[in-house]
């Protein structure tokens, strides 16, 4: 009889350890994964730019805001395309559904970036940092191509080169 | 009598308007394809600005000759306009000689922030025969009429402001006519192509 309570309870606690697990398991920490993160260089004395990424939010999330030391403004725009004329709105935020990945890319949403501290040359990098309303801020670096670069694939390559890379070209 | 008489002078007056109608019509009718198609249609027509790069004062009689590559944009766009520009200058790359018979020109749709000392730099970032043109307000306003170019100013939150505008590449003859236009859907190879065939 004392060896089956003891059994019992020893079960119990298995389970309530167990059943624990696995709601840790189903709310994980919030977080969102930001890859390939590019922007243009500046062409001639322009103070604007755009940064472009891939974010992945595993449980969903919203991207609601942006800084970099490199601009006095961060702001989400969303562009888009009525009879050929072209618009550029502020959005609140960008959806991030569940598991997939969301290309921020020419032709659509972009980070703007307003009156800039330092123009952005091809080659180098500078830091962004990312606000997700789940998941707080990511810092990301961000590489800058030729001022007529189409993705982070021809990030690098010189400005007169075909896009190597159309991944991010597409929205 | 005289009542028949106003009658007959009421015809003939009648007659003699219906006449100068017709007159009117068929010689408007010749006038409009002499002039190569509805006036309501045409894409283009003289303009007046300011090269960027010498500051001078320059009209589409200055490229006569030349095929004109036409896009309106303005610097503070921070991805269409610089999209159009850099798929104009890859397809300029790839046109070899007949690169010389192309006048790229970008004209600015901002004349407030995009001076010739701004747009000088910005249009050679893309490509060194691509002239930035800006001019007067009201030079502006006349060139995207005859362009039939959108713009229109949309203020943001920051107190600044963006534009709203046509984002298309026309293409003009030698003599200034219009022939053809490229959009964002437009590939460079695609452009090259077209311009090789047109300039051969």
């Amino acid at each position: 009889m004392q060896f089956r309570r003891f059994l019992f309870s020893g079960l119990a606690a298995f389970v309530a350890v167990g059943g624990a697990a696995v709601a840790q398991q189903a709310q994980p920490a919030p977080t969102v994964e930001v890859t390939q993160a590019w922007a243009r260089a500046t062409p001639g004395k322009s103070t604007i730019g755009a940064a472009y990424a891939t974010l992945t939010a595993p449980a969903g999330d919203r991207l609601i805001g942006a800084a970099t030391p490199v601009a006095r403004l961060a702001q989400i725009h969303q562009h888009t395309m009525e009879n050929g004329v072209m618009k550029m709105r502020q959005v609140d935020a960008v959806p991030l559904p569940a598991g997939q990945a969301v290309v921020l890319s020419p032709g659509g949403y972009h980070i703007m970036l307003i009156d800039l501290t330092t123009p952005l040359v091809a080659g180098q990098s500078f830091p962004l940092t990312l606000r997700f309303a789940q998941a707080g801020t990511v810092e990301t670096k961000v590489m800058v191509g030729g001022v007529g670069a189409s993705g982070p694939g021809g990030a690098m390559a010189p400005m007169n080169m075909a896009p190597m890379d159309m991944s991010g070209h597409k929205g | 009598m005289s009542r028949l008489k106003t009658v007959q002078i009421g015809g003939l007056v009648a007659l003699a308007g219906l006449l100068l109608v017709g007159i009117l019509l068929a010689g408007g009718i010749a006038w409009e394809k002499y002039h190569g198609g509805s006036p309501t249609t045409k894409i283009g027509g003289p303009f007046q600005l300011v090269d960027s790069q010498t500051g001078k004062t320059v009209t589409d009689q200055d490229y006569k000759g030349k095929w004109l590559l036409i896009y309106f944009g303005y610097t503070h766009c921070p991805d269409a306009c610089p999209t159009a520009l850099n798929d104009l200058s890859l397809a300029l790359d790839k046109l070899g000689d007949k690169r010389r018979d192309m006048a790229p020109l970008f004209i600015t749709i901002d004349p407030e922030r995009d001076t010739a000392e701004v747009m000088k730099d910005y249009a050679a970032s893309f490509a060194p025969d691509i002239v930035g043109l800006t001019g007067s307000t009201d030079q502006i306003a006349k060139a995207e009429k005859e362009y039939r170019v959108y713009a229109a100013k949309h203020p943001t939150k920051d107190g600044g402001y963006d534009m709203d505008h046509s984002s298309i590449i026309y293409v003009m003859d030698p003599s200034g006519r219009f022939v053809t236009n490229f959009t964002h859907e437009t590939d460079p190879d695609q452009m090259a192509a077209k311009l090789m065939s047109l300039a051969s």
